[in-house]
């Protein structure tokens, strides 16, 4: 089991690490989507060990693969249209909404 | 029911209110008045056919061993609360309503057709004739109510429409301040009426006028001598709903609202001031005259409050100079005489005559008192001033106005064959019956009547030529003639309609009769009275003047109403203003709204200080989330350990 959870964790560290560092929105993105895959290996891992019989982490993690892609489609959206307002998709510079 | 069809003469009205007060302004003015006009024609058509069918129809069950019926001709429940608590909602046909119904329909009737010659070319033509409407089917309302909640929203809603007519001009100042006066004041006295409503019906279990009246004694015996600072709480709950009758009928000291209620237009004095809405309170008091009638205490405030006006009254309208004014105070003095005689009226004396003698001059003061007000307004309107030295011999130029003028003058002195003399005289016979000593104050009271009436007479009529100018007076157009002449007849006649038979405290049909000895006194009263007036006022002389200034104090006093304005100015702006309201409004706005406004100030000014944290930059927050997350988790893990 540590076999899996520790590549999870590493995944899920490079994803908070590529989130807080990163400038361009779609590195974000792609980190936010290492965080997700990370988790869903969790649910995938503790199912398999923890509770043979069952499967609603397999089924969960299902759901959060449906629900990551749909959710990128968004994010995807919104980047481009931020893109097209001001030409630029780098995080640092985009601070206009604040006090 | 056969008269079921009097429901018609609401709903006409009503429904012309809500034409008129919708559409109006899309109909020309001539059309909305004659429109108007019509509806109320109508109205009294069907009102008369009710009243007489109730008097007069021979069907069975009206007149029952010579008492006349009460007839719910419609019934129907509005509100049930509660098995007790149930508000119904109908039209109650019986002696004083059918009565009431013929007074109200004719001087409505009449002064909408005046009002298409007074207020040609007024502002607003449209918006008058629909708050006439609504004034006439809240009047009416209120006379037909079957019980006394139904009486108590209806009587609102005249309160409303008098309100609305007062302040018809609204862009003159002393018109909107008089009409706020007169909601203020009359709805000060309906907090009495409410409440006395409140506590007659929690002891009596019933709204309903027929149950409540059919055993008074019953329903006082209910309350079960429960007493509230040494009365009875029946005396309390009758007083207080006088106090409520008192208001609208401008009663000492709820009187002040009337006189300033004569900035509205000269018809709706007619109506509302003079004829119907101020005797709403001598009606309510008459509908539940059989309760009264027990309340020994009840009927003795109303007799000393009745009588005290009266006197008052006439004083003061024997020195004003506004001819309105002078008819307002001489309104106030006659419903007084009202309220006197159904104070004095007992079971015992003469079949209750003066329960009898109050509703005919009730109905005997409708016509002429509003006779008298139209003449006023057409003499306003011909010479356009309310001031007497603006007016002096305008006999000649306005000659139906005069006679109708001097028929209505006759009639309010009590000059025999006018009817006048035929109502007060009842009301004197009745006073007497009770005690001397009020027949005697009704006498007096009746000497100024004639006097200051005639006084207003020859100093619009006779006294002196003033030059009028180019500007000559005329009379009045057809319009407005017509009801003179309609009211001046019926004022003529009124007084022999046999009203024993019609109208009594128990219902019993009965023959009055004249008591000569109270007549004959009554006559030669109002005799000197008018030589009085004859001598000071015919022709133009400084006999008044020199009075005046003899009895200069008495006569300032009297000409600024006994100061009575200045004490309720006093009262409300010095003692309630300053001293209660005023620290009340310090306490609101500073210890109650200050709380509300510190929190939200320490809200403010905390948010603002961590204003800077909102950076804009999203990693930011993050790091935030990710070391407050990890902090929540390093915590947990210690205390789990």
């Amino acid at each position: 089991m540590l076999m899996y959870i520790i590549p999870s964790m590493i995944m899920f560290g490079c994803g908070i690490y590529g989130f807080i560092t990163r400038k361009n929105m779609i590195a974000i993105l792609i980190s936010l989507e290492l965080m997700l895959n990370a988790v869903d290996i969790n649910f995938a891992v503790f199912n398999r060990f923890l509770f043979p019989g069952q499967m609603e982490g397999m089924f969960f993690s299902l759901f959060a693969i449906g629900l990551a892609a749909a959710e990128t489609a968004l994010a995807i959206a919104i980047v481009i249209n931020v893109y097209r307002a001001a030409r630029n998709v780098d995080i640092r510079q985009l601070t206009k909404m604040k006090f | 029911m056969e008269l079921s069809y009097t429901v018609a003469v609401l709903i006409i009205p009503v429904f012309m209110f809500l034409f008129l007060g919708i559409v109006g302004v899309k109909l020309s003015k001539k059309t909305a008045g004659i429109l108007g006009t019509l509806a109320m024609g109508v109205t009294t058509v069907i009102a008369y056919a009710a009243a007489f069918t109730y008097f007069f129809g021979t069907e069975q069950g009206q007149v029952i061993d010579g008492v006349r019926q009460q007839l719910t001709v419609l019934d129907l429940t509005w509100l049930e609360f509660t098995k007790n608590l149930v508000i119904k909602i109908g039209v109650l046909l019986d002696p004083i309503s059918a009565m009431m119904l013929i007074v109200i329909s004719t001087v409505s009737f009449m002064v909408h057709i005046y009002s298409l010659g007074y207020m040609d070319g007024e502002r607003g033509f449209q918006r008058y004739y629909a708050f006439l409407s609504l004034f006439t089917f809240s009047m009416l309302g209120l006379v037909l109510a079957t019980n006394i909640f139904q009486m108590y929203i209806f009587w609102e809603l005249v309160g409303v429409s008098s309100y609305l007519l007062i302040g018809f001009y609204y862009t003159l100042p002393a018109a909107v301040s008089a009409s706020k006066k007169a909601f203020i004041v009359t709805r000060f006295a309906d907090l009495g009426f409410l409440v006395g409503i409140l506590i007659l019906s929690f002891y009596t279990d019933t709204f309903d006028f027929i149950s409540l009246t059919s055993d008074p004694q019953a329903a006082i015996s209910t309350a079960g001598g429960a007493t509230f600072l040494g009365c009875s709480v029946m005396t309390w709950a009758l007083t207080l709903i006088f106090m409520g009758g008192a208001g609208k009928s401008a009663m000492f000291p709820l009187h002040i609202w009337l006189p300033d209620a004569m900035e509205g237009p000269t018809p709706v004095s007619a109506l509302i001031h003079a004829a119907t809405m101020v005797v709403a309170g001598v009606y309510l008091v008459a509908r539940l005259f059989p309760i009264y009638a027990v309340d020994v205490t009840a009927l003795e405030i109303i007799t000393v409050v009745g009588a005290f006006t009266a006197l008052y009254a006439a004083a003061v309208a024997c020195v004003q100079s506004d001819i309105k004014r002078v008819l307002a105070f001489s309104t106030i003095s006659q419903i007084a005489f009202m309220i006197t005689s159904l104070g004095v009226a007992s079971p015992e004396l003469h079949h209750g005559v003066g329960y009898m003698a109050s509703m005919f001059h009730l109905f005997t003061h409708a016509m002429f008192k509003a006779l008298l007000f139209l003449c006023a307004g057409a003499i306003i309107h011909a010479v356009h001033s309310n001031e007497m030295s603006a007016m002096g011999g305008l006999r000649k130029y306005m000659p139906i106005c005069h006679i109708a003028f001097l028929i209505g003058c006759l009639a309010i002195a009590g000059i025999p064959p006018f009817a006048g003399f035929f109502s007060k005289d009842e009301i004197l016979v009745a006073a007497y019956a009770k005690s001397p000593i009020w027949g005697v104050w009704l006498s007096v009271v009746a000497g100024m009547t004639a006097f200051y009436m005639f006084r207003l007479y020859y100093k619009i009529f006779w006294w002196n030529n003033p030059d009028y100018g180019h500007h000559t007076p005329h009379e009045a157009p057809m319009t407005m003639t017509f009801p003179l002449i309609f009211l001046g007849l019926v004022s003529i006649v009124a007084g022999f309609i046999p009203f024993g038979e019609f109208v009594t405290s128990n219902r019993e049909v009965y023959e009055i009769h004249l008591d000569w000895t109270v007549a004959g006194t009554s006559i030669a009263i109002a005799v000197v009275g008018i030589a009085l007036a004859t001598v000071m006022y015919r022709k133009e002389n400084n006999l008044p003047e020199q009075l005046a200034n003899r009895f200069r104090g008495l006569w300032t006093a009297a000409y600024h109403r006994f100061y009575m304005d200045e004490l309720y100015q006093f009262i409300t702006h010095k003692i309630i203003f300053a001293r209660i309201s005023k620290p009340i409004a310090w306490f609101d706005r500073r210890i109650i709204d200050g709380t509300m406004d510190l929190l939200a100030n320490v809200t403010n000014s905390a948010s603002f200080a961590v204003r800077r944290m909102q950076s804009g930059s999203v990693q930011t927050y993050v790091w935030f989330y990710l070391v407050g997350a990890v902090a929540v988790a390093v915590i947990t893990i210690i205390c789990l350990i």
